[in-house]
């Protein structure tokens, strides 16, 4: 099949809206005691309460409320008295046939999520939830309607589950996909979540509509569902904006339904319609009490918030001069502390980031701390070490060689900056020998000044081994043409 | 023998428990084929539970309070291993895997199950014809209903099959079918007796608690079974009542108020007959001379309990109901795909009384009349509420007749389901507002059978309530008030 181009044409605009489920890393599930963990064995964390056997009864959880009071106030939801409610419906995976959750009264509501970029996406509630089990279909079509035999597992059934539902305030595929990073990066942070996709531990529906541009109508949206990664998240829900522009174009419309991804065929296909959709007959769960947070527990919950990742980016960002990315990369790799630590104790901070993002993209860092991290930078800034060295130096720390200390790894190597006027005569070497260039670096334009100027370091490395300082190199140059 | 004397004969080793329970076997091996009081005997597994405790008491270890007292359990809490049927085709043959915590804590107090008790279908009804295993009859006239829903454990009881039962009351389903019966029937505060392990019906308004000859067996029955259970999040968090010790104090100075609208008094509900009336009326006459003060008193919500109660409890019941669809246990009825299972299995398994109130209660939650009806009726409550939290700020209890009528003839009101509706209307508000009621009998109707008539008090007044029933009771077998 022709795959959809990339953007939507210029006079339609993309609305989406994000429905995010996180399972909650507890130790136990949301209303019994029964192990919240992944078993490959069906049916053996089970107890009367999860597989809803006539006469048991719920106990919530309070360590699953913690953790969703913890997301609610990362996310800045303001946390209001709530209740448990029975969502109903017939489905052989929820043991009591029905789903206990939250509806009129969710626990968060009202925050919102600021993008790396600033970009704010309000978030209408995250409310606690119960997973369903896992229903497998055998023969026939693999459907619940046509299959020879289902099994179910109920080891997931009572998981605690947050659904954090968005506003539909996001305009882009990409702002899309940030959104999701975002989230998992602040899951991780608050630590309530694994949060990891391909697993399932955090599952991505996406509500997508398109409008014109310069409108603020919300039009007939669609859900995506069956989202497995950030990438297939971007895939989705460019193929369904440009499904609903073609519909429009052709004077159609979309219908208001649910529909399945299918990342193998990069196309949705039609599920169920909103219009026949169950009416759930949602009411407050008798078996549950009501949960009223007291303020002294919602200031303990703040209290304890680790630094979140937006606020550790603009940390540094205030020290620094780096491009976000940069940034981005750090904190997402959770090195953050380790930049901020070297530049504390004086080494300089672009530097560090610079350094950090190249040449620490390794899962084990912990060899390196803070002070040896200050240190190497310093020696490269002080002209001991070559650029080419420092990364080289940098790979060793992190593998623990020479334990970790950097002088005594560069000094195993026998690195050791070339002395200036070693250099001097080498550049002036490379002058008489391409006079061409030379001319070019000094009476060339902007860009042959620079071309040139890498010509002339390129060689110097290539003479010294890559033993000579690039700065050293240029400032010589600019001497050199300017007297 | 009462229960009491029976246990301190068997704690002393002046009785063996194994002899007190054949006796009762032998009983009911004789006369339950008449009266269908049990869906199951288990005279084998109430044998060895007896040898243990005579074994207990031969070796010197304290047997419990309730030693050797035959028990019989409705058959709507889990029992072990033990058949738990709720008198429903659903679940014959079902043997749950746990016991209800009321199961537990009969057994440690060492009262010893000799059967479970016949019951309308999953407790709807009030006269337990709507069984699947074929109606229970009053021992007392076996022509007559012996009540409901609780009327296998109260016949099982009148007919001397057990000194003790254990019912559990939705709207009356144990202080009705006491009343009928000759019994003390007693329906706690909601949250006083855990529900974990009584197979839910109206979850808001369940309660379970003992039916007995007397209000002192009555009163250690609650006791044993009564308390705090963390495996109950609805239940309160407060030690077992002390009721046996407070029984004697009598009502010098109570404050009884005969609450107008459920006595047969102007503006209030019809129906009530005017023997029952009259037996209600010589009560307050006898409490009065043995000092208590006695005011009429007006709860006008009171009358719109019964309207109430039929959207919450089959709301209710609607979605607790839903688990049984052949999926895990009980019946099911093969068909090609799951849907259709799951319905050929509930439209065999439940009996028609059964379906009627799940498509009511399905109907009241539907969206679009939630408001007009599940809601009013959650307003009703709050209302009712009020109406007798201001009600006690003038009273201590509230004396008001258990139901319209005696025990009525069996098959009399199965035709329309409306006149057997009417038989909770007094029962109901207690329900509604999850306060304890007890039903004490206080003489005979015209037609020879007994009458009770029932004590209210608010929230947690048990003590009071016991008190106020044992003064009752005394004058009830006195020379005073009946004539």
């Amino acid at each position: 099949m022709t795959m959809h181009e990339p953007s939507l044409p210029k006079e339609w605009e993309l609305v989406v809206g994000l429905e995010v489920h996180v399972e909650l890393a507890t130790k136990t599930k949301l209303f019994c005691g029964c192990e919240n963990k992944f078993s490959h064995i069906p049916n053996t964390l089970i107890c009367p309460t999860c597989v809803g056997l006539p006469g048991s009864l719920p106990v919530m959880n309070e360590k699953a409320v913690e953790f969703a009071m913890r997301l609610g106030r990362a996310l800045g939801c303001e946390i209001h008295p709530s209740v448990m409610a029975r969502k109903n419906y017939f489905y052989p995976d929820m043991a009591k046939d029905f789903q206990t959750t939250q509806y009129d009264q969710p626990t968060n509501a009202d925050g919102q999520l600021a993008l790396a970029d600033g970009t704010v996406v309000g978030i209408e509630r995250a409310h606690i939830e119960e997973d369903a089990g896992k229903t497998t279909h055998v023969g026939g079509g693999g459907r619940i309607n046509d299959a020879t035999y289902s099994l179910v597992d109920y080891n997931r059934a009572g998981v605690p589950l947050v659904e954090i539902v968005s506003r539909p305030d996001i305009r882009t595929v990409e702002h899309a996909k940030a959104y999701v990073s975002e989230l998992r990066d602040i899951l991780l942070a608050i630590e309530v979540s694994d949060a990891k996709m391909e697993e399932g531990s955090m599952r991505v529906d996406a509500n997508v509509s398109v409008r014109p541009t310069g409108s603020d109508e919300l039009r007939t949206r669609c859900e995506l569902k069956n989202i497995n990664s950030v990438r297939s998240l971007g895939r989705a829900i460019e193929y369904e904006a440009r499904r609903h522009v073609d519909l429009y174009t052709n004077g159609e419309a979309p219908r208001q339904e649910t529909r399945h991804w299918d990342e193998e065929g990069g196309r949705s296909t039609a599920g169920r319609s909103k219009e026949d959709a169950d009416d759930y007959r949602y009411f407050q769960e008798p078996d549950l009490v009501p949960l009223a947070p007291t303020s002294e527990q919602i200031a303990e919950i703040d209290a304890s918030m680790p630094v979140l990742p937006a606020a550790r980016r603009a940390r540094l960002g205030e020290r620094s001069s780096v491009a976000d990315e940069v940034i981005v990369t750090v904190v997402e790799r959770g090195q953050d502390g380790l930049a901020l630590g070297a530049i504390e104790a004086g080494a300089d901070a672009d530097k560090v980031l610079t350094r950090i993002q190249n040449d620490l993209a390794v899962d084990d860092w912990s060899a390196v701390t803070s002070e040896s991290l200050a240190m190497l930078i310093q020696m490269e800034t002080g002209g001991e070490l070559t650029a080419t060295q420092a990364k080289q130096v940098l790979g060793e720390m992190a593998a623990g060689e020479h334990g970790g200390d950097p002088k005594a790894i560069a000094a195993a190597h026998g690195f050791e900056a070339m002395e200036s006027d070693e250099l001097e005569t080498l550049v002036d070497q490379l002058i008489v020998d391409h006079p061409d260039e030379w001319s070019r670096f000094v009476g060339g334009d902007d860009g042959d000044r620079k071309k040139m100027q890498g010509f002339f370091t390129g060689q110097i490395m290539k003479a010294t081994k890559g033993q000579a300082d690039g700065r050293a190199v240029a400032q010589l140059l600019g001497q050199k043409s300017a007297g | 023998m009462s229960a009491l004397d029976l246990a301190s004969a068997v704690r002393s080793g002046e009785r063996s428990a194994v002899d007190v329970i054949d006796e009762h076997l032998a009983r009911i091996e004789a006369r339950d084929s008449e009266i269908n009081a049990f869906n199951l005997v288990t005279a084998d597994a109430a044998r060895e539970a007896a040898a243990a405790v005579d074994a207990a008491v031969a070796a010197g270890k304290d047997p419990g309070p309730l030693a050797g007292v035959p028990i019989a359990i409705k058959d709507n809490m889990c029992t072990t291993g033990v058949a738990t049927t709720c008198s429903s085709k659903i679940l014959e043959g079902w043997e749950p895997p746990y016991d209800a915590t009321v199961v537990q804590r009969v057994a440690a107090a060492g009262a010893v199950m000799v059967g479970k008790t016949n019951l309308d279908e999953f407790a709807m009804g009030s006269s337990t014809e709507n069984s699947a295993f074929g109606p229970t009859k009053n021992p007392l006239d076996t022509s007559r209903v012996p009540g409901g829903s609780s009327g296998g454990s109260a016949a099982a009881v009148a007919a001397d099959f057990a000194s003790l039962s254990l019912g559990s009351d939705t709207g009356g389903s144990i202080r009705q079918p006491a009343a009928f019966c000759g019994l003390v029937g007693m329906k706690p505060t909601y949250g006083a007796v855990s529900r974990y392990g009584l197979i839910a019906f109206g979850s808001s308004l369940d309660q379970i608690g003992p039916f007995s000859k007397t209000v002192a067996e009555s009163a250690a029955l609650l006791e044993a079974i009564g308390g705090h259970d963390p495996l109950d999040s609805t239940s309160i968090d407060q030690p077992a009542f002390d009721l046996t010790s407070v029984l004697d104090r009598g009502v010098e100075g109570m404050r009884i108020g005969i609450l107008r609208e459920l006595s047969g008094g102007e503006g209030g509900v019809e129906g009530v007959s005017a023997d029952v009336i009259a037996r209600t009326n010589e009560a307050a006459a006898a409490l009065e001379k043995a000092g208590a003060i006695v005011v009429e008193v007006s709860v006008p919500s009171a009358t719109l309990g019964l309207s109430a109660y039929y959207l919450v409890a089959p709301a209710e019941a609607s979605s607790n109901l839903s688990r049984f669809d052949g999926v895990r246990y009980g019946l099911r009825v093969d068909a090609s795909t799951t849907g259709e299972m799951m319905t050929a299995t509930r439209t065999a398994g439940f009996g028609p009384e059964v379906k009627r109130r799940i498509m009511l209660g399905t109907y009241a939650l539907s969206a679009g009349y939630y408001d007009a009806f599940y809601g009013k009726a959650l307003k009703v409550r709050t209302m009712m509420l009020q109406e007798f939290a201001s009600v006690y700020a003038e009273v201590d209890l509230l004396l008001t007749p258990t139901a319209p009528t005696t025990a009525f003839q069996l098959g009399d009101r199965t035709a329309n389901p409306m006149t057997m509706y009417v038989n909770d209307v007094c029962t109901i508000p207690s329900n509604l507002i999850g306060h304890p009621a007890i039903s004490v009998p206080f003489g005979v109707g015209d037609d020879g059978l007994p009458v009770g008539v029932q004590l209210l008090g608010p929230a947690l007044s048990e003590p009071t309530i016991y008190q106020a029933a044992t003064a009752l009771e005394a004058a009830a077998s006195g020379e005073g008030s009946l004539s």
